[in-house]
């Protein structure tokens, strides 16, 4: 059990001279902008006496720096360790800060962003787990390649700032998208799972030191409209990460509650049935609670699907909750082409593009512009289920919803846009899958080198896309992490790929034997840990487009968290 | 539609013959478990309207258990990709049967596609002793592999 108590300077005996701290939070090194929120935690190890355990920031009692009391909690949730915490505090003067706990020291660097405001808007899309040879492959299906050269640019290639982003956590070099979503949303670093805090102790997911995110600063700092738009479950990572505060990124009940608080102006995606109150048969919820009807109630207008989310822009809503899935919205390939996936069940899902369109007409009525995230999430989904034509099809959706959001811009000049992914994959394009090959398994039908030669696809349609994969000669974009699977080299046209199965026993995976009678199919042994169901995310850089005011700040190598700093500053974010 | 009789049922884990298993009981199918599967909410069928409360049979696979003994597991109409039990944030798919067996046996059928008979119960229901929430239930169950 914890003891709670008020930090009153000298309530316990001085009984050993100062402690050594253990963690500080903000972590070292941290990029902090002047004004934006965060929880200040120090963690000591054991059981300290109060007065041993002694903090100063910039040589001052954290809180005088801060001008609000701390809190002390000794062996906190009734571990070894105790804690001091002062939550809710800015540092309003840019500069370099040091901290020091017992022998233990961090500095901060505080940055402001200098007037004038460059941007009113920023779009920020995120492909999720867009890697180079995603681009590559969506350029050539999409724009079709001859003698070397493409038939045309993508909109994503087309933009004239670029930077190398790396996307590194706190605690590891390959990161997951909750954490790598919170480096741009937060401009912190933190540790795989979390999202909108850093990964102390506590053992409650929600208790986590907090940092405050983008869809909170736009709103509180200058009073924008936000917009968080994907095709994933809204709860997911990627949008969850413009409003959350949780070490644990599954926390999706929770994580609707946030929402709430937050109120974004536009909420768009699938996963409906964390909304619903429990009684309502499908309802994911503990609670009775519908956000829905609770969002309703507050002047949203709710679409469950394409059409009444078109007509919810068309009536001039001003505010706007779209669910169109219980769980992910289909991707391209099944939604238009296939008819796979759920689209049985849910046959009028919107296209990122229609997302898009709507949210610019209902976020450009605010006069203080707006902060609009929209994110093609299923890049990442379908790179981890081995579906390589599904994430080029979603990496051209990507690439049309872009083209919808720079025509917008061009009316103005004064928005923002961004495109990266925020993890990478191990995934590259290694030549061609060509059926005219003699045998029959993948190796036999691998065209390498000079006998990669350009793919057979129909001339994409309008929106940049062939109107079929499953032609003799194909993209092989291969995947260099996988489970044990069967693998024929051929698209999978009844519906994502299920790689691997749950074994018989906890923590293991086998082939998923429906794959291993497909014509030409071949046991791949997997090489990945044992306890790894599907491809895995990898540690490399991604490629970051940009293009608007602000965008010079984007050139060479940056880290993650230096994305929020160029919103921040194009926004004038700081105080 | 009726059913043959399943050549080997375990009942408690005990290879038996189930006395209450005859010709002609009624099955049910994972693709007519709901009519509606809507954005604010999911609508049985009429069918599992109809037959809730009496002796049905299903096929599907067996879930990875969450202990190797019990008498409740998870059916599912695909083999699972993902292991809920085993990872925090990997989610059941909405259409699962809860199977709460006639006793408590070992699950050595895990990742196996089974049959399985009892008695349906629906609703929204909380397992008193891990939580677990289910709309769909067969009750006094027993199974064989499929």
């Amino acid at each position: 059990m914890s003891l709670r108590v008020v930090l009153t300077v000298g309530m316990l005996a001085a009984a050993s001279a100062a402690t050594q701290a253990q963690t500080i939070y903000p972590l070292n090194r941290a990029d902090i902008l002047t004004g934006a929120k965060f929880d200040f935690k120090v963690e000591f190890p054991g059981a300290p006496a109060e007065a041993d355990a002694k903090v100063t920031i910039a040589g001052r009692d954290p809180a005088a720096f801060f001008g609000k009391p701390g809190t002390f909690v000794r062996n906190e949730d009734g571990q070894d360790y105790s804690s001091y915490v002062i939550r809710d505090v800015s540092i309003p003067t840019a500069g370099a800060v040091a901290v020091e706990a017992g022998a233990a020291k961090v500095s901060w660097d505080v940055y402001a962003t200098p007037a004038p405001r460059k941007a009113k808007n920023v779009i920020l899309f995120i492909g999720d787990g867009l890697s180079i040879a995603h681009r590559t492959a969506a350029r050539i299906l999409s724009k079709g390649i001859a003698e070397g050269k493409y038939g045309g640019e993508l909109e994503i290639d087309d933009m004239p700032a670029m930077a190398l982003i790396s996307t590194a956590g706190s605690d590891s070099i390959v990161t997951d998208s909750a954490n790598s979503m919170s480096a741009y949303t937060s401009g912190h670093k933190s540790c795989v799972n979390a999202l909108g805090v850093y990964c102390a102790r506590n053992k409650n997911t929600l208790d986590h030191p907090k940092v405050e995110t983008l869809g909170e600063l736009t709103k509180r700092r200058l009073g924008m409209a936000v917009g968080v738009v994907t095709n994933t479950e809204i709860e997911d990572a990627t949008p969850a990460g413009m409003v959350s505060h949780t070490r644990r990124r599954s926390d999706y009940n929770d994580i609707v509650e946030m929402f709430y608080k937050v109120k974004p102006d536009v909420i768009m995606g699938g996963g409906s049935v964390n909304w619903l109150a429990k009684s309502t048969p499908g309802s994911r919820r503990t609670d009775e609670r519908d956000y829905i009807k609770m969002f309703e109630a507050d002047g949203y207008t709710f679409a469950g699907t394409s059409t009444e989310m078109l007509a919810a822009g068309k009536a001039g809503a001003r505010k706007l909750l779209g669910l169109f899935n219980t769980g992910n919205v289909d991707g391209a390939l099944d939604r238009m082409f296939l008819k796979k996936g759920t689209v049985g069940r849910f046959p009028d899902q919107p296209d990122l593009t229609d997302q898009v369109r709507v949210s610019l007409d209902i976020l450009s009525k605010s006069d203080k512009g707006f902060m609009l995230m929209v994110e093609s999430g299923r890049i990442d989904k379908y790179s981890h289920s081995l579906d390589a034509e599904r994430a080029i099809y979603d990496t051209i959706m990507l690439d049309n919803a872009v083209k919808v959001a720079k025509q917008f811009a061009a009316k103005d000049n004064d928005t923002l846009i961004i495109v990266v992914g925020d993890h990478a994959h191990p995934v590259s394009v290694i030549g061609v899958y060509d059926d005219e090959r003699p045998g029959q398994t993948p190796r036999e039908k691998l065209g390498v080198y000079a006998d990669a030669k350009a793919p057979n696809y129909s001339k994409p349609n309008a929106d940049g896309y062939p109107d079929s994969v499953d032609v003799s000669r194909r993209i092989a974009l291969n995947f260099g992490t996988f489970p044990d699977n069967c693998f024929n080299a051929k698209p999978y046209l009844d519906g994502e790929n299920v790689p691997a199965v749950a074994g018989a026993t906890a923590n293991t995976f086998v082939a998923n034997e429906k794959n291993c009678t497909r014509p030409g199919s071949v046991r791949m042994t997997g090489n990945i840990p044992f306890d790894g169901n599907t491809e895995t995310h990898s540690g490399d850089d991604v490629l970051l487009t940009a293009m608007g005011p602000g965008s010079d700040m984007f050139h060479g190598h940056m880290p993650n968290v230096r994305v929020f700093k160029v919103i921040a500053t194009a926004l004038g974010l700081g105080e | 539609m009726t059913v043959s009789l399943p050549r080997r049922l375990v009942l408690g884990g005990v290879l038996a013959t189930l006395p209450g298993l005859a010709w002609g009981r009624e099955m049910l199918r994972f693709d007519g478990l709901y009519k509606k599967y809507g954005v604010r909410g999911m609508e049985f069928s009429d069918r599992v309207r109809q037959l809730a409360g009496t002796p049905v049979d299903i096929t599907g696979y067996m879930a990875p258990p969450l202990k190797a003994e019990s008498n409740f597991f998870v059916l599912s109409s695909e083999p699972l990709s993902i292991c809920p039990f085993c990872e925090s944030d990997a989610d059941w798919p909405v259409d699962i049967v809860v199977i709460y067996l006639r006793h408590v046996a070992p699950l050595t059928s895990a990742g196996a596609r089974v049959t399985v008979s009892g008695r349906l119960d629906t609703g929204s229901w909380s397992d008193p002793d891990t939580g677990f929430v289910s709309l769909l239930r067969l009750m006094d169950a027993a199974y064989a592999l499929a």
